[in-house]
């Protein structure tokens, strides 16, 4: 004890491309934009996969090799599956390999990670069934644990995973959540029979934010520092759950701020401690009880100090764009269009509603989200122009039925 | 403490052409509430300028001196110089521009022999030399502040050559160089050579005291919800009429419920107007002239977006005025006031297709423009002129 528990995030959206109002009615590819720009998305899956997720995977493996102990868990979108397997085959490639060790788990999610629990079960479940079988089909796996979009997490949706099937459920470990309770232990939903693990934010973020940032008074962080935090643990902790974005490394974190050499030494600087090993959320999960019962009514997730949904439903615009999303459901599917349908998921993509955030803006802090659009109010253009237009021919679509 | 403030203006409401004068006038105001003492000088006498907060003081002044200005001479330009560069001036600014100038530069030694001060603020290149001849006579130091420069008002097309080197003067013989954004602050590093050092960003503020209960009055095309889409500025090369014109007619082929109101006056009125009636426009885009006060006020309650499309806008207060009165706006990137407004819609203001996409979207989604109002009204708020007399009030004492 404790066990290290890593879980990486990969995902990247279908980004819309700059879509304008006299587009509608004449141009339904919105999801195509060209030019070496971030709405892009070929451009954008190319460059990640050469800024992280090769680099990063051909790291982790030869840490596989290395160090028999080792274990981390990844969870998938379905799209950026879809976009590796059309723009970045080779980095796809170093996934499955990775997968393929035994000893990387991969978990469940929705397959176009959107926040559809808040507005339609049904297609929430629809989604997260699309991705299980994804994962099947590209790696051969069975996800057991699950983890919501945006690490969201409340009763509700833990008591979804668990009629879903899953053993598991991943959340953010909030002071609100928690309050004077470590997150370094797994704990068990107040309406559910499933195991929780929650985030330690603290040092989950020491390396997904702080690690570059010269003011922090730990700068540099270096795998030892990491460790003996990480050893810190023992006689009060059973598990340390260190939740981020894969795009961490390399991306987010640049290569030239020493990111890749911090990994490659950590596993060595944990297990030095002999009480300390790896773990993957499903093992960690067998391996230890729950010690409490967590009550969370409202929604978390890992975002800003709040650690709520605001950064996605937070103001009018965003608001108004998942209702008018969600208000065409059953339109949308009685068309029976396959692409239109994968249309209107892509819609979902929790990305979209995130660029039009306005929180933050104006009063010098900069929030912490990289968007490829010039301003949240350009992106809400961008989405509502083409949501414009495919309202019209589900409209079409509908009178020609009738 | 610097208490005594003698400041150099050219124009104050309700005489003011534009922005100068609302600047100075809140500027002023919001300094007096700090205990500063303003002597506000202008170069004419002007009606009804009387103010409980302000000595105003203008050659009709009576001091028991008599003095003699009416030498339109200025130091620092030969006579043939002065001949062609006046030639041009009064192609630009209409007669006896210059010579007002030269004769308010030499009321500005006489005022700083009379008056007691413990500071000189200069707005613009009117005032400079008036500035400049005070800071000799009383050895006080000068503020020269630059709410625009010719850089801008030419909108790209040529330089005024004397006017760009009284600018240059006044900024150099000034102690510190006030401007009134980071935008027109680059423009004085860049073209006049002026250290950063010596430049200050004091950006402009709104008067927004009465406007909290926003409401839009009827109207007769509100009233058959139509929508109005709203331009107000000097009609000038400056002020990008032309390019809001072009997006209006973009916008017009496209929806009959959208119409364009232009409000203000300036040299190309003639041809906007024409242009309108030969696109067979006139009755969608109308053209309202100089409005003011009440007038002003309700139109940019009655509109539904305020665009200003400026192609070099030091600072821009008309959209500050708009998000008071509760309208949302759009704004070139070519602007100082986008420094102060994040809740805008933004374009470049050569992007007329832009320009005309963020239009529609405005008028179309109500969520956006609720968001834009809500938001950008707070920050429009937030620009007031006490800030900007803090900031000014910290330069003086620092001199």
């Amino acid at each position: 004890m404790p066990s290290v528990c890593f879980y990486f995030q990969v995902h990247q959206p279908y980004r819309i491309r700059k879509y304008t109002f006299f587009d509608i009615g004449k141009e339904n590819a919105y999801f195509d934009g060209d030019g070496e720009n971030n709405l892009n998305n070929r451009f954008i899956m190319q460059k990640v996969a050469k800024k992280c997720y090769i680099p990063t995977n051909k790291l982790l493996f030869k840490l596989l090799k290395n160090h028999p102990e080792f274990r981390f868990t990844f969870s998938f979108s379905g799209i950026v599956l879809e976009q590796m397997e059309r723009y970045a085959p080779e980095a796809l490639e170093s996934f499955r390999d990775l997968i393929s060790t035994g000893r990387v788990e991969v978990l469940g999610e929705t397959y176009y990670h959107s926040l559809a629990f808040m507005y339609s079960k049904k297609e929430f479940r629809e989604q997260v069934e699309m991705n299980r079988e994804k994962i099947k089909k590209l790696f051969s796996v069975e996800p057991r644990v699950f983890r919501c979009t945006e690490l969201a997490y409340s009763n509700e949706i833990a008591k979804e995973a668990e009629e879903m099937g899953f053993k598991a459920i991943l959340g953010e470990g909030a002071d609100r959540v928690l309050g004077w309770r470590s997150p370094n232990f797994v704990y068990k939903p107040v309406n559910s029979n499933i195991k929780l693990f929650l985030k330690n934010y603290r040092l989950s973020d020491d390396i997904a934010f702080r690690f570059s940032e010269k003011k922090w008074k730990e700068h540099p962080l270096t795998a030892e520092k990491f460790g003996k935090w990480v050893s810190d643990v023992n006689g009060n902790g059973e598990v340390v759950n260190l939740f981020m974005d894969y795009e961490t490394f390399g991306e987010h974190q640049w290569e030239e701020t020493g990111i890749f050499r911090f990994l490659e030494r950590l596993p060595e600087e944990v297990l030095r401690h002999p009480d300390n090993d790896f773990a993957t959320l499903s093992e960690g999960s067998e391996r230890y009880d729950a010690r409490d019962v967590v009550d969370v009514p409202h929604v978390t997730s890992w975002a800003d100090m709040e650690r709520d949904l605001s950064a996605w439903v937070g103001n009018d615009m965003q608001q108004d764009a998942l209702c008018k999303l969600y208000e065409i459901e059953e339109d949308v599917l009685a068309t029976k269009d396959e692409e239109m349908i994968d249309q209107w998921r892509r819609f979902q993509t929790s990305d979209q509603v995130y660029y039009m955030s306005t929180k933050g803006m104006g009063d010098g802090t900069v929030h912490g989200y990289f968007s490829p659009y010039g301003s949240p109010y350009d992106a809400f253009i961008c989405f509502f122009n083409a949501l414009s237009d495919f309202k019209l021919r589900v409209s079409e679509k509908k009178n020609i039925k009738k | 403490m610097k208490k005594r403030v003698l400041m150099f203006g050219w124009e104050l409401p309700p005489h003011n052409s534009g922005g100068l004068g609302i600047a100075c006038y809140g500027l002023s105001k919001a300094l007096t509430e700090k205990k500063r003492e303003i002597i506000f000088v202008l170069p004419k006498k002007l009606e009804n300028t009387d103010s409980d907060f302000l000595k105003i003081v203008d050659p009709g002044v009576s001091y028991k001196r008599t003095y003699k200005f009416n030498s339109p001479l200025y130091p620092y330009v030969t006579e043939r110089k002065y001949n062609s560069t006046f030639f041009n001036l009064q192609e630009v600014y209409g007669n006896n521009l210059l010579e007002e100038v030269l004769r308010y530069a030499e009321f500005g030694a006489v005022v700083a022999e009379e008056e007691e001060f413990d500071v000189i603020h200069a707005h613009d290149w009117l005032s400079f030399g008036a500035g400049i001849n005070a800071k000799r006579k009383s050895g006080k130091p000068l503020v020269a502040h630059i709410h625009a420069t010719e850089f801008d008002r030419g909108g790209g097309e040529g330089v005024n050559d004397i006017v760009y080197r009284l600018e240059k003067d006044g900024m150099e013989q000034a102690d510190k160089v006030i401007a009134v954004s980071n935008f027109t602050k680059n423009i004085i590093v860049k073209h006049y050579g002026i250290s950063p050092e010596k430049i200050e960003v004091v950006h402009n503020g709104v008067d927004s005291s009465g406007e909290a209960s926003v409401f839009s009055l009827p109207h007769k095309i509100k009233e058959e919800g139509k929508k109005l889409v709203l331009f107000v500025g000097r009609l000038t090369l400056q002020k990008g009429p032309d390019y809001f014109l072009k997006a209006a007619k973009k916008i017009c082929a496209y929806s009959d419920d959208i119409y364009f109101v232009i409000s203000g006056s300036g040299e190309m009125e003639q041809f906007l107007i024409e242009e309108t009636a030969k696109e067979r426009l006139s009755d969608r885009i109308i053209f309202t002239g100089f409005l003011r006060g009440t007038e002003l006020k309700e139109i940019y309650r009655m509109a539904d977006l305020f665009v200003m499309p400026s192609v070099s806008e030091p600072f821009g207060i008309t959209p500050l005025e708009s998000l008071v009165n509760g309208t949302p706006v759009l704004i070139s990137k070519q602007s100082g006031v986008s420094e102060v407004i994040s809740h805008a819609l933004k374009v470049d203001f050569w992007n007329v297709d832009d320009m005309a996409d963020k239009i529609l979207a405005a008028l179309s989604y109500n969520s956006l423009s609720h968001c834009l109002v809500e938001h950008g009204r707070k920050e429009a708020v937030e620009a007031t002129w006490n800030n900007a007399a803090k900031k000014c009030i910290n330069i003086y004492d620092a001199l």
